[in-house]
């Protein structure tokens, strides 16, 4: 009986060094952003908002840019390693390897989640520098972060191995992921906006995910957090189940 | 036991073009197998199926008697792959393409040190482990493929190709390298257009064109097939025009080198007395290396015949 742990840890570690080699361009920048938006909007705009239900406008913008910057940074570590590792052809490695088709998605999709959840805790620790946040629930918090972060790490995957050319791979980041988080609530309260578009703006994932992930850090939320919890876990389900059969027939990545 | 088995082996790819058309192939176990092909013929399709980056349309193939549809893992673990073009991770230093191909197969960190050791020394590239990999020569980039593929001891070993592009010197190292793995116990199929390599390394062959197998046989068996031997004359004097002499095809090489086609039944002896009679002294004799060359070309260009 093979011994598939070990490929599984074999994985993990060379996603962990790849993105670590290049720090510059993978832990570097979303610290530098996050700086700037909590000093632009959280402190020079934020003061003269006031509060929203009941928290400081700074504290209010917090969790969302740090789930923001969790869901980018999963989604972006999996779809640029796994399509360069196509592109590469030593996607090669594995398919001739006696590697599962659930390890090849393990490791990528575990590189992705922590990649995501160390740029989360990169961006909680400058946000201290700003705001005075006291978690709330920690249970809720952790396990938000790390199922959105195996959310959109499996996304990536599913992006990459659709990927047929490097334009693939960023038009979801840009044209999807990027207004999607902006409109999931991250600046403000979905109450704020006039009925029709907060009807819109229930259809949106990511509202359901950062508003609990804001529950759990200062306990304000707009959405019901089981039925965030049931989104992320559904997504979660459906997203391994496509990606696992994608691997199965080798679609993007066999002749 | 067969290292390799193939049964009814058939691809078609999306656009309708059918790259197998049914082969069936058996390799025996400590075998040295070329597989050989024009180009666009079904080698890369069928090695790509064996291997597992290509699905097949139908039919079977068992690697160690381990089906690689259903008991693909073990299949796996028989096999090493060394592939036509470079595929591993230009960024990764040496050590780490090899130690990660280890762990893919499942071997514990202390057993894949000692592998990559072993593997990268004997492709002497040991002093280069910490190199990136992408500053390499391409001679050396295909030497950590084969130390990559041989990481985890496999029982059959496939060189797609290994010497293209590499110089001589480096080529009968390799050489050498493929006889010492075989001898030592692993069953090696390799493709190449060297065609005096196949010759000189391997003993049995199967030529495959246009999706079928034309010929699978030993490789003395399909040499003596051969009706007609090339030798190249070194002559002592040089010539003013090329000898005409009944039975045999002479050309003109330089003033002082002749190429001569030699049928089987007229032989050697016949020659030289016909060219001693006209004064003619040749100092050295030597085969001319482009048999199965001959054979190749032959067996191409008529229609295949069968699918085994």
């Amino acid at each position: 009986m093979m011994n598939y742990s070990i490929a599984l840890k074999t994985l993990i570690t060379k996603e962990v060094f790849r993105f670590i080699r290049i720090w510059p361009q993978t832990l570097l920048p979303p610290a530098i952003t996050t700086a700037l938006y909590f000093l632009i909007f959280g402190k020079l705009i934020g003061d003269r908002i006031g509060t929203i239900n009941g928290a400081s406008y700074m504290d209010y913008i917090v969790p969302g840019i740090i789930l923001m910057s969790v869901i980018s940074h999963s989604y972006a570590n999996v779809v640029s390693s796994f399509y360069s590792t196509k592109f590469q052809r030593n996607i090669e490695e594995l398919l001739v390897a006696p590697v599962p088709n659930w390890v090849i998605l393990g490791g990528y999709v575990s590189g992705g989640i922590i990649r995501g959840l160390l740029v989360g805790l990169v961006v909680a620790l400058i946000s201290l520098l700003f705001a005075d946040i006291v978690v709330k629930n920690v249970l809720i918090t952790l396990s938000i972060v790390l199922l959105t972060a195996t959310v959109f790490a499996l996304a990536g995957f599913i992006n990459a191995v659709l990927a047929e050319s490097f334009d693939d791979i960023s038009i979801i980041p840009n044209f999807v992921l990027t207004p999607l988080s902006y409109l999931g609530g991250v600046f403000y309260s979905v109450e704020m906006l006039p009925g029709v578009w907060q009807m819109i703006s229930k259809g949106n994932p990511i509202l359901y995910m950062i508003n609990a992930f804001r529950y759990g850090l200062i306990g304000v939320t707009d959405v019901n957090i089981q039925l965030a919890y049931l989104i992320t876990g559904g997504f979660i389900a459906v997203l391994t189940l496509f990606s696992l059969f994608l691997l199965h027939k080798g679609i993007g990545i066999k002749n | 036991m067969n290292a390799l088995s193939i049964r009814n082996l058939r691809k078609t790819y999306n656009n309708g073009f059918e790259a197998l058309k049914g082969i069936n192939l058996n390799v025996e176990e400590g075998d040295f197998f070329a597989l050989l092909g024009p180009n666009g013929a079904g080698k890369s399709t069928a090695i790509g199926i064996i291997s597992s980056l290509v699905n097949e349309s139908s039919g079977s193939v068992s690697i160690f008697g381990h089906d690689l549809k259903t008991d693909r893992a073990r299949a796996k673990s028989c096999l090493g792959l060394v592939p036509q073009e470079v595929n591993f991770n230009q960024f990764d230093t040496v050590k780490s393409i090899v130690i990660n191909q280890a762990g893919y197969y499942g071997l514990p960190r202390k057993l894949a040190l000692q592998r990559t050791e072993y593997c990268l020394k004997q492709m002497d590239l040991w002093d280069k482990r910490d190199t990136v990999s992408r500053r390499l020569s391409g001679g050396m980039k295909r030497r950590v493929m084969i130390a990559r593929a041989m990481v985890h001891a496999p029982k059959l070993l496939i060189l797609d190709e290994p010497t293209a592009g590499v110089d001589i010197e480096i080529r009968r190292a390799m050489w050498k390298m493929m006889e010492t793995v075989n001898q030592q116990g692993t069953t090696i199929i390799l493709t190449t257009h060297y065609l005096e390599e196949a010759e000189s390394l391997c003993r049995n062959i199967a030529i495959i064109d246009q999706g079928l197998i034309v010929e699978n046989s030993d490789m003395a068996s399909l040499l003596a097939r051969l009706h007609v031997d090339h030798f190249v004359l070194d002559l002592a004097e040089p010539l003013g025009q090329v000898p005409v002499i009944a039975g045999y095809q002479i050309e003109g090489v330089t003033d002082k080198v002749l190429n001569v086609a030699v049928p089987k039944e007229m032989g050697l002896n016949q020659l030289f007395s016909q060219l001693s009679a006209l004064n003619i002294n040749v100092i050295s004799l030597k085969n001319k290396s482009n048999r199965l060359e001959q054979l190749f070309m032959d067996l191409v260009e008529s229609k295949p015949t069968g699918t085994e």
